[in-house]
């Protein structure tokens, strides 16, 4: 039986939070496209960040296809094409290792220049704090995660992962989560709430990565009309038109 | 042939007096915000210099432009698309604000409020990215009139690339005044650059912008554009760029630093070109060969086959005769005394400049000789090596043939005249000796000396097909849509992130100080929002009523005597 407080922090809570994370980036994006930047300090500081962004950029872009690997495909999946499960953890555990730890150093490289120089100190939003709060605890007990796999017996695979695949299909499946250990716990818990706060910090950046630059072509053109107002205006502030619009 | 139309402008080196007019006018329009302190859409460059930002054109260090790859093609100096994509998270070659300038203020405040003391209190420089004590070493034209020129213009990569042997010794000194804004080039390698395909060129007259609605803040146009116009807002996290003030543009008018230049030297008008031919002009191997390639992608509006495909390309009639009038063909195309800013770097600038003659004036002048004597001009053209090379090195990748051409060319033309002004007999041997017509001299003297405004710009409105969109003019400004930086209301520089002044610095000139003032308003301004919910129900409330000469000898509750702010 389900005390409240799991149910709703295993229920409850993600659906808030997604629906949070969902409409937070339509609304976002619909009036504050000119807010909706990564806001590189590069300018204020560069010898840090020359080493500390890229490797915790590629770090978390490993951890992030290790999650879609751990927690998008189910056991059965890869057992079926002949991974066994000592594979599997052997690969999870050794790449997630490295991942994790290069995704912390260059954490900790950007968090010591944001406090320790200056100018990007004073470009930093009470946002971003609390963002970095969050998302280092995320990362730091993902490790621990990955690590304790080394040392304990949890299946996240028959756990964690099963419950997570579980919201999707909108028969959530909380008891997975309550007999989780703790400190998968927590990690669930942070990072469903960071997915609430996603949308309205810089971590937007990610949803306009921009992986259409390798097929576009170099040169772009735009005529002037197409231009105005790359939004569409806003309902009742249409012109007053004297021809009606081709468009 | 697909025929496309560019807003161009020349620049008249002989006549920049340096005074900056352009860029405090420019400032005050486009980039008086905190974030864009050191944007600087038009600078005005002492040569030889470093530049702004510091040696800029040195592509060795920051890889601007265009260059080509083995196969003759054009890549991205800094790179191809995924070499692009993989350095997104730290640009390699970025200028920190370093190259710039940190921008600063001056602790104002300290003069009014110090307490009584021996000494004068002072205002200390302030930097405005920390809020601390700052010693100010470098600005956007800190080598302003060859200052420190010693310690500095050995730095000047063109200066480095004329000669390894020069020593720049005060006696050799030459100098002058080179403004730059965004080249608008027909090639742009910011808009090549950018990942997010935010920035880009307008078809109807190849404006280069940036959509701030779309710009993410990559930074990989700043490091593309050899020319260094593109600045990154430090507050906002987006680019920024000239624009060529395109809403004066759309309607006719010069832009703010042409129009508010003193010694008149900018000269606008239209371009016709051939967008077909752009890249294989750019891709010409030899780097010495682009001024001519680029000179020959423009067309001739009077040329009737170029008339027929402009109209199937839609360009209007007007258009087209204004580009036939246009004084940038007339001095690029016609007499052929307007290069390009360093045209190695592939881009195919639009922005072309009139080399200066003065440097050789001054060096004849300054020996005793005759200044506006043709052949003593034409003889110290050939003697003064060094100031030429340095053009040549500006303007036509360092081949001194056009430069030579060009100087020969305005030396004459002041020969040449100088006789009818003093009402001698006109020697029609020296326009002969450069290839022109006695007529084609005074015209061309015309057009530099005494060309009137409409003249100099030659603007044709934007077209509009749609009356519809006639009324967009008139009734609102193209800065006004959702986001842009006209968008009525208080600029929010960051949305949900948006971050505080620092220290309170760049905050204190926000409150309006003629808000609340005590003087009677004479009439309600525009936009004066009525308040009733301020308006305590007695006497009449703010803004309601126009005329407030009137309202004050009103008798007035005088427990409400004022405005309420
Ligand atoms: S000069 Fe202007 S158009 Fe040319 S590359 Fe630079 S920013 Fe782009
Ligand atoms: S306003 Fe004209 S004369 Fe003055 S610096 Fe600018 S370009 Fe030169």
């Amino acid at each position: 039986m389900n005390s409240d407080l799991d149910l709703f922090l295993w229920l409850i809570f993600p659906y808030i939070c997604l629906t949070i994370f969902v409409l937070g980036h339509v609304w976002r994006y619909r009036y504050d496209k000119f807010g909706w930047t990564s806001r590189s300090s590069q300018m204020y500081e560069r010898d840090i960040l020359r080493w500390a962004n890229p490797m915790f950029h590629f770090g978390i872009l490993a951890v992030f296809l290790g999650h879609v690997m751990g927690l998008g495909v189910p056991q059965t999946w890869t057992a079926a094409v002949g991974i066994s499960e000592g594979m599997y953890h052997f690969l999870a555990i050794s790449i997630g290792v490295v991942a994790g730890i290069g995704t912390i150093v260059g954490f900790v490289g950007l968090v010591y220049r944001r406090r320790f120089t200056k100018a990007v100190m004073g470009a930093t939003s009470r946002m971003d704090k609390l963002m970095y709060l969050v998302l280092g605890l995320v990362i730091v007990l993902g490790l621990v995660n990955t690590g304790s796999q080394l040392v304990g017996d949890y299946n996240y695979r028959g756990g964690v992962s099963v419950w997570f695949r579980s919201i999707f299909y909108l028969s959530p499946k909380p008891d997975l989560m309550v007999a989780a250990p703790l400190s998968f716990q927590i990690h669930a818990i942070l990072a469903i709430g960071l997915f609430a706060l996603w949308p309205f910090t810089r971590l937007v950046h990610v949803f306009t990565a921009p992986l259409g630059y390798v097929f576009r072509p170099y040169i772009l053109y735009r005529t002037r009309d197409a231009h105005e107002g790359s939004r569409s205006r806003r309902r009742g502030w249409d012109k007053v038109d004297t021809i009606p619009r081709r468009r | 042939m697909q025929v496309m139309a560019q807003m161009a402008m020349v620049m008249n080196l002989d006549k920049c007096i340096g005074c900056h007019t352009c860029s405090v006018t420019c400032k005050q329009v486009w980039t008086n915000r905190s974030g864009a302190e050191h944007i600087w859409f038009n600078n005005v460059e002492t040569r030889p210099g470093q530049g702004y930002p510091r040696t800029y054109e040195d592509q060795e260090r920051w890889k601007g432009g265009w260059t080509l790859n083995r196969r003759g093609r054009l890549k991205l100096k800094a790179g191809g698309r995924l070499k692009n994509l993989s350095t997104i998270f730290a640009a390699p070659y970025l200028p920190g604000i370093k190259d710039y300038y940190e921008p600063w203020t001056y602790d104002y405040e300290n003069l009014t409020t110090a307490p009584a003391q021996k000494h004068m209190p002072v205002a200390r420089p302030k930097s405005l990215l920390t809020g601390e004590n700052t010693t100010i070493t470098w600005s956007s034209n800190w080598d302003d009139d060859l200052a420190g020129s010693v310690e500095n213009t050995h730095n000047d990569p063109v200066l480095a690339k004329v000669s390894e042997k020069i020593r720049f010794e005060y006696e050799q000194t030459f100098m002058f005044y080179l403004p730059r804004i965004c080249e608008h080039c027909l090639n742009p390698a910011c808009v090549a650059a950018c990942p997010t395909g935010a920035i880009y060129k307008r078809a109807e007259d190849g404006i280069v912008l940036v959509d701030q609605d779309r710009c993410r803040g990559w930074r990989q146009c700043v490091t593309g554009c050899p020319y260094k116009k593109m600045y990154f807002n430090h507050k906002t996290g987006k680019v920024e760029k000239c624009t060529f003030c395109y809403p004066r543009i759309e309607v006719g008018q010069p832009t703010i630093c042409s129009e508010t230049c003193v010694g008149r030297l900018r000269y606008l008008g239209l371009m016709l070109y051939d967008a077909d031919r752009v890249l294989e002009a750019a891709a010409t191997p030899d780097e010495r060969g682009l001024y001519e390639a680029q000179r020959d992608v423009f067309l001739d509006p009077n040329d009737p086959e170029v008339i027929r495909e402009a109209h199937a390309a839609g360009i209007p009639e007007d258009w087209i005769e204004a580009a036939r009038r246009s004084p940038i063909r007339a001095l690029i195309s016609d007499y052929k005394v307007a290069l390009p800013l360093h045209p190695e770097y592939r881009t195919m600038p639009m922005v072309w400049y009139i080399p200066p003659l003065s440097p050789v004036v001054d060096a004849v002048s300054e020996t005793g000789e005759d200044g506006e004597r043709h052949e003593n001009l034409f003889a110290a053209i050939d003697r003064l090596r060094i100031p030429i090379e340095y053009l040549a090195g500006l303007f036509t990748a360092g081949d001194t043939r056009p430069v030579d051409g060009v100087l020969r060319k305005l030396a004459a033309m002041r020969s040449y005249m100088r006789d009818i002004n003093m009402g001698w007999e006109p020697n029609e041997a020296i326009p002969e000796s450069v290839g022109m017509t006695g007529q084609q001299m005074t015209d061309m003297y015309r057009l530099l000396a005494i060309a009137k405004y409409n003249e100099r710009y030659v603007i044709p409105p934007a077209h509009y097909e749609d009356a519809h969109k006639l009324e967009n003019i008139a009734t609102e400004c193209s800065l006004d849509v959702d986001g842009g930086p006209g968008m009525g209301g208080s600029g929010d520089t960051g949305g949900m992130g948006g971050i505080g002044g620092i220290g309170g610095m760049d905050g204190s000139f926000a409150e309006n100080p003629a808000r609340g003032g005590g003087s009677p308003v004479p009439s309600r301004p525009e936009g004066v929002r009525i308040n009733l919910l301020n308006w305590n129900g007695r006497g009449t409330p703010e803004g309601l009523f126009p005329d407030a000469a009137d309202a004050s000898t009103k008798p007035t509750d005088p427990a409400h005597p004022g405005t309420g702010g």
